[in-house]
């Protein structure tokens, strides 16, 4: 009694060998070029590494970066759950319309949206300085627009796995207020779909360049971009480590959903 | 609701500035001359071409290539582990574009990339003396096919998994080869997703501005992302509504898109049924 | 020889074995279906029919010729899935022409075929339909059309009707038997529920852990079960483990009840006495002492419609007996009975080492 098992079929394993040889080999190039001795321009030296890593520009903007992104989470969570919960709850009428909001940025991408914000805020409103040249004022803002439809359709779909109006009414039942409901009810069974947009932000805030640089402020991505300027090696290993910063949110959303008992990955734009 | 007024502050009106700002002209009237000026501008006509045809390239190719790796990850007989596999990185991928893909692009095929190199000591070709660059419209084009074709792994994985198994069955026990079955039924019923993928995919390679900026350096390619930044960053035009008006354009190119890209939606969702 | 045979069929799926050696026969027109519960193995003969699946031993041979080989769509069989196998992007009419397009069939002898066959199963008014627009039954039909429509030697059904709302469900199977004689054409039917397969079936072989426990004609597979298993899937049962007493009687926990089958069997032997509730009587006890039946008092009675269902115990001893409603009026519950049976109506099968089938039907002890 043999053991059969169903085969792969030939041509499934030429596209996947020549996807993962187009996928591949541009990250291989990086490590080889990162690994050059910055003399000789061959193989193999740490020195590139080590050259950012004594950067304190590096290390300053990847703070700023990551602090960015924390706020952005938070203002996120906090703007977009409740109103998310207040939709499925009470207004399911606004669904669309919400839904259709989490579109627009799609029709408005960062690099149209920074004219608008830059000629908004200077030009129309005057806004004082104070506003405009703090990047955790102005740029957040703008991040939590920008991470809107990724953090709406992960907390959606958590908000549509679980029944909202069950569990409230039963909270409300047993005498629970409304702040109670939501934080010790309705937050601890969507907590995958909040983590999973929380990591997918995280890597959004990491890697968005267009509204940083065109309204000049300083953040990780324009840092490296002026390291890819002035100087290549260094450029290599400081893209390796973007790469793996960005590897690493998304592992996290990965196990933090197969924890959770669900599993989503989903969809991020980098420009 | 403190989320509209939210959305209003940093979406609605910003936008609509925008929109506005693009009628408006120097001395505070409203003219069309703005319009005008970037219809007939020779480099601004150039620009939305180059944009299209590469939004075009992509869109095209990314949906043809990630539609035949993401049918191949999933379909039976594939180990699950290849599917989470080229799932994962696809996440990562369509999101690791901007600066960091650019330079891995520059290190792998740039005038001293490895790829580069590889070729002139195996083959004895320099490909930048035979009039390839990668800031050139096909370098650009293969360095965004990278989140691209991820990208439509993502969107179309799920429309590969309605395929109900049921279907290629009955369609095989009917007397049908699977060449058959692809041309009367697995290509009709994912075929409104996979256009409304590429609508995506172009209109994301339409608005992508990192990628481009880092490859050319802001100069080269004439792109209408650029030249937004360019009109931002203070140099050249001497118009500011102008970077407005191609704004406006810009916005009025993925608005179509997305007119399209709704009913197609409406009809795959309903065949999933 | 039989129009289409299943020999030693075994299927493993890593250390799960799905089929242990299963062996069937169908005769030309003949409808047998395959009855069993969730995971007996029923779809999975099914499907190395249909050709889905390779057997890892055995043959599938159709009029003579060995077909295990044969990929799926060679093997000229009409398949009716349990749901969802409608083509979406297709119209009803589409659907059904499906298989005589690929064929090549003329225009107009497929226009004429489709309107025959979608009249046949009742769907004339509703050709251009999507499936999205169709009742589950409709899509049903449409189905069986479709299958037919290519004129195939054998008709293969994999629970058509279990996605179905009971009442769809009942018309539909004599509709699908009805359809199926007037073609006489050879049917493998799978199902679970065992209603359905002795209603329509010409023989019902039920499967249990991979393996085919009985095979009949439903009146024999509900007469005379030859396992405890089928005993206790075909229709509910009184299974009462006992021991032979002395001639023809059993010792049913310390009561002796006259059963002619227990006759010129070993004393004290171990058996499994089986008594279908429809052969119990009950009446209200007068008081004098009541020979060869259970005294005990009413503990449930529920109500079935014309049947109502009476449980009588006493201690460790219970019967379950099925009785017409009027008849079942007198008996409240906790009422003094005597149920009782004729001597020739119980089985006796022999309790093996192997523990019994899990009980699948909580109102039978």
């Amino acid at each position: 009694m043999r053991l059969r098992r169903p085969q792969i079929a030939a041509s499934a394993v030429v596209w996947l060998v020549l996807g993962a040889i187009y996928f591949l080999v541009p990250l291989i190039a990086t490590l080889l070029f990162s690994l050059r001795d910055a003399q000789t321009g061959k193989c193999c030296s740490l020195s590139a590494y080590g050259v950012i890593l004594h950067d304190p520009q590096f290390w300053t903007t990847i703070k700023i970066s990551f602090r960015l992104a924390l706020e952005t989470i938070a203002i996120g969570l906090l703007l977009f759950v409740p109103t998310i919960y207040w939709v499925h709850l009470k207004l399911p009428r606004l669904r669309p319309v919400v839904g259709f909001l989490a579109l627009v940025p799609f029709v408005v991408p960062p690099i149209i949206l920074v004219v608008g914000l830059l000629k908004f805020y200077k030009d129309t409103l005057h806004a004082p300085f104070w506003f405009l040249g703090k990047p955790d004022l102005f740029l957040v803002g703008a991040y939590v627009i920008l991470a809107f439809p990724y953090i709406y359709f992960s907390l959606d779909a958590g908000f549509r796995s679980i029944d909202v109006h069950t569990l409230t009414e039963a909270s409300r039942n047993l005498g629970a207020s409304w702040r109670t409901t939501l934080t010790r009810v309705i937050l601890p069974n969507i907590r995958v779909a909040a983590l999973s947009g929380a990591f997918l932000t995280l890597a959004i805030v990491m890697g968005e360049f267009t509204i940083a640089s065109l309204s000049a402020f300083h953040t990780f991505p324009t840092y490296l971009q002026y390291v890819n300027e002035s100087q290549a090696y260094p450029a290599a290993a400081a893209t390796l480590m973007s790469f793996g910063i960005t590897w690493a949110a998304m592992l996290s959303i990965l196990l933090v959903g197969r924890r959770g008992g669900q599993r989503t990955v989903r969809v991020g734009i980098g420009r | 609701m403190p989320f509209f007024a939210y959305a209003a502050m940093f979406l609605i009106l910003p936008a609509a500035t925008v929109m506005i700002g693009a009628f408006k002209s120097t001395d505070g009237g409203y003219t069309f001359d703005n319009i005008r000026a970037i219809v007939e501008a020779p480099n601004i006509r150039d620009a939305f071409w180059e944009s299209i045809r590469i939004s075009l390239t992509t869109a095209f190719l990314g949906a043809l290539f990630g539609l035949l790796i993401a049918y191949a990850a999933i379909r039976k007989g594939t180990p699950n582990w290849i599917r989470s596999a080229y799932g994962t990185f696809s996440g990562v991928a369509a999101n690791f574009g901007g600066i960091p893909l650019a330079f891995a692009f520059i290190a792998t095929l740039g005038t001293i990339g490895v790829v580069t190199q590889l070729i002139q000591d195996v083959f004895g070709v320099n490909i930048y003396q035979h009039g390839f660059a990668i800031w050139s419209r096909r370098g650009v084009e293969l360095v965004y096919l990278y989140f691209q074709i991820p990208l439509m792994i993502l969107v179309i994985a799920p429309a590969i998994d309605g395929l109900r198994a049921e279907w290629s069955e009955a369609s095989s026990n009917l007397g049908a080869s699977r060449w058959q079955y692809w041309r009367h039924i697995g290509m009709p019923v994912l075929m409104p997703s996979i256009l409304g993928a590429a609508i995506l995919l172009f209109g994301n390679s339409f608005a992508a501005y990192a990628t481009a900026y880092s490859l050319t350096s802001g100069t080269g390619l004439p792109l209408v992302p650029i030249l937004i930044g360019n009109d931002l960053a203070g140099n050249v035009l001497n118009n500011p509504h102008e970077g407005q008006a191609l704004a406006l354009g810009m916005f009025v190119v993925l608005a179509a898109m997305m007119l399209f890209y709704i009913p197609l939606q409406r009809r795959a969702s309903r065949w999933a049924k | 020889m039989a129009h289409v045979e299943l020999q030693q069929l075994y299927r493993s799926f890593g250390p799960v074995t799905a089929l242990q050696g299963i062996d069937l026969a169908l005769e030309t027109g003949e409808f047998v279906s395959l009855l069993g519960p969730s995971g007996c193995g029923k779809t999975t003969a099914l499907r190395l029919v249909a050709g889905f699946d390779q057997p890892d031993s055995g043959r599938i041979v159709v009029d003579g010729k060995d077909i295990t080989r044969t990929p799926p769509n060679k093997r000229d069989m009409g398949m009716v899935f349990q749901a969802y196998s409608l083509f979406p992007n297709m119209t009803a009419e589409q659907n059904v022409e499906y298989g005589l397009r690929i064929r090549r069939q003329a225009k107009a002898d497929r226009r004429a075929r489709v309107a025959q066959l979608l009249e046949l199963v009742g769907l004339g008014h509703a050709t251009k339909r999507y499936p999205h627009q169709l009742s589950g039954g409709m899509q049903q039909r449409v189905a069986l059309a479709r299958a037919l429509a290519i004129e195939p030697k054998v008709l293969l059904l994999d629970e058509p009707l279990s996605a179905l709302d009971a009442k769809v469900r009942v018309q539909l199977r004599e509709e699908i038997r009805r359809i199926q004689l007037e073609l006489g054409i050879t049917t493998l039917y799978v199902t679970h529920d065992q209603e359905e397969a002795l209603s329509i079936s010409d023989r019902v072989a039920v499967m249990w852990n991979g393996k085919i426990e009985q095979i009949g004609s439903p009146a024999e597979m509900y007469g005379s079960p030859a396992t405890p298993f089928v005993a206790e899937f075909i229709g509910t049962m009184n299974r009462l483990p006992a021991t032979i007493a002395d001639d023809g009687a059993i010792d049913y926990e310390g009561l002796r009840l006259p059963v002619d089958a227990a006759q010129g069997l070993p004393r004290g032997e171990r058996v499994l006495c089986l008594l279908r509730p429809e052969t119990v009587d009950v009446a209200i006890a007068d008081g004098s002492p009541a020979e060869g039946g259970l005294t005990g008092d009413v503990v449930s009675k529920i109500f079935l419609g014309a049947v109502t269902r009476v449980r009588v115990e006493d201690g460790d001893r219970s019967l379950v007996a099925d009785l017409s409603t009027s008849r079942a009026a007198p008996l409240a519950v906790g009422t003094r009975v005597v149920a009782s049976f004729a001597s020739s109506s119980p089985r006796l099968l022999a309790l093996t080492e192997d523990a019994l089938p899990p009980v699948l039907d909580p109102d039978n002890p």
